[in-house]
């Protein structure tokens, strides 16, 4: 497919739009498509919104997934959460005909209908499988020679791996080829596969537990002396970003490890500049990671 | 200690976290919670376990103990992350993050809500959106030369009204409403 419907959520078009930027030029970099889901809302986020009331959370997400339907693509992300809400929720509706009927008659009131004739994509599978990393390598102009990238899953991109089906959760590769595809080095670190810390409403709840996880990410980044950190997630991208500023408020010492998505990595690979794929934008410094671009 | 235990006993808790929870999620996966035999593996590799008191198997003995007010009052019920890493891993394929999710809809029913969650409900039933715009953000996007409101609800209240009618048919308005107290 080369058309998609980009499914922003709240995170990506209200906090972090250079996301959305970078996105948008990287996949028009290689002719797809890119169409606005006019309407949609929050998508609700798994988590928080399916830890306050589950079924207000899956008929809110259905309706999200039907403007998809009513365009007749199917949907991309770039936010974990965003992910996980619509794919739980198609795997709900699918397994479940009266649980379907159910949301199908709430929907009614507001003259839609969830078919379930759409699917969703996180944008690590465009570019690993619609574009694909070797196509990638081939329009690469920037080489991301000697850079050291530690790269961060995030949860919900690969759990629960009975619906996810990405396969392994405990040591996959997808985003640690994406790196080394763009001429950088994925780095190892301590607990990798270790949560950001804002999920599950943790974030509002107990912003000092969210940053304990934060903090013990980016201290474990920088001893495998990473020059930056690559999220496929816009909540993951907030939490160490906006995070590391928060510390620093809190305990006084200074973490400056610049935050990168990953369509701004790629981005730079392809020779945009930091400003094209609005990396000034952070709030955690770059200058560090930009002045080994050149 | 004991005595006080057995006398806020709600039996039929652990029905109802499992009924609570079949709304959306298949009966038979809810159903395993009954099979937990308190090995420990979730907590074992639980990240918020090393930063905060939360002992995730703790609240599932006591949900099967039918140790209610306990539960659903327990501060370190919303310290999960829902990372899943418990649910991947646990030997008796208890659904553990989903159960989380459950039994926090509960606390919530129940009118255990933090402030703050509160608040998150309230912009979500203002503007459609958890994390809703700011001046800040509409200025970067201008900067950036994107549409200073993204095309999402804010840009069409005719979206928003279907969001908060859709809010008020699932009941969750009247939830928050009830929580606001
Ligand atoms: S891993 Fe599963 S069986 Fe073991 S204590 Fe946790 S929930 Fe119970
Ligand atoms: S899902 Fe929650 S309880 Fe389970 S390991 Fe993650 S933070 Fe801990």
């Amino acid at each position: 497919m080369n058309r998609y419907a980009y499914f922003l959520g709240c995170i990506t078009p209200n906090r972090y739009p250079g996301i959305e930027l970078a996105t948008r030029r990287v996949l028009e970099e290689f002719g797809i498509e890119v169409l606005d889901m006019e309407g949609a809302s929050c998508c609700p986020a798994p988590g928080v919104f399916g830890s306050f009331d589950l079924r207000t959370w899956l008929t809110v997400a259905a309706r999200n997934i039907s403007i998809a339907e009513e365009m007749g693509a199917d949907i991309t992300v770039t936010c974990n959460g965003c992910y996980a809400t619509i794919q739980e929720a198609k795997h709900l509706l699918k397994q479940n005909d009266e649980l379907k009927n159910k949301v199908n008659n709430i929907l009614k009131n507001i003259g839609r209908e969830y078919r379930g004739t759409v699917e969703v994509k996180h944008i690590i599978e465009i570019l690993d499988e619609n574009i694909r990393y070797e196509t990638i390598q081939k329009r690469i102009k920037h080489p991301l020679k000697g850079i050291k990238v530690a790269v961060h899953y995030g949860c919900h991109f690969l759990k629960p791996s009975d619906i996810r089906m990405h396969g392994t959760v405990e040591r996959p590769t997808i985003l640690d080829d994406f790196v080394r595809a763009l001429g950088a080095e994925s780095v190892d670190y301590e607990d990798k596969m270790m949560c950001c810390g804002a999920g599950g409403g943790v974030r509002a709840a107990n912003l000092d537990v969210a940053l304990g996880y934060t903090r013990r990410k980016i201290e474990n980044m920088v001893d495998a002396e990473a020059d930056c950190l690559i999220t496929p997630c816009a909540f993951c991208h907030y939490q160490f970003d906006t995070g590391q500023i928060e510390l620093t408020e809190k305990i006084g010492k200074k973490y400056e490890l610049p935050v990168v998505f990953m369509t701004q990595l790629l981005g730079l690979a392809l020779g945009m500049s930091s400003e094209d794929v609005s990396l000034n934008k952070n709030k955690t410094q770059i200058q560090t990671f930009t002045s080994k671009l050149s | 200690m004991a005595s006080k235990v057995i006398r806020n006993v709600t039996w039929d808790f652990l029905n109802e976290v499992i009924q609570d929870g079949s709304r959306v999620f298949p009966k038979e996966e809810l159903e395993r919670l009954r099979f937990c035999i308190q090995c420990g593996t979730c907590v074992g590799g639980c990240p918020s376990g090393r930063i905060s008191a939360l002992r995730i198997r703790k609240i599932f003995r006591e949900t099967q103990l039918g140790l209610k007010e306990t539960v659903l009052s327990d501060d370190n019920l919303w310290n999960c992350t829902t990372c899943y890493t418990c649910q991947e891993r646990c030997p008796r394929g208890v659904h553990t993050t989903n159960t989380v999710r459950i039994i926090r809809n509960l606390a919530v029913k129940y009118g255990y809500i933090k402030n703050n969650h509160r608040r998150i409900c309230e912009f979500f039933l203002t503007y459609g959106h958890a994390v809703p715009i700011n001046d800040e953000t509409r200025q970067v996007r201008k900067d950036l030369g994107l549409a200073e409101a993204p095309p999402t609800v804010h840009s069409h209240p005719e979206s928003l009204a279907e969001v908060l009618k859709l809010a008020e048919e699932t009941g969750f308005k009247k939830i928050v409403e009830r929580t606001a107290k």
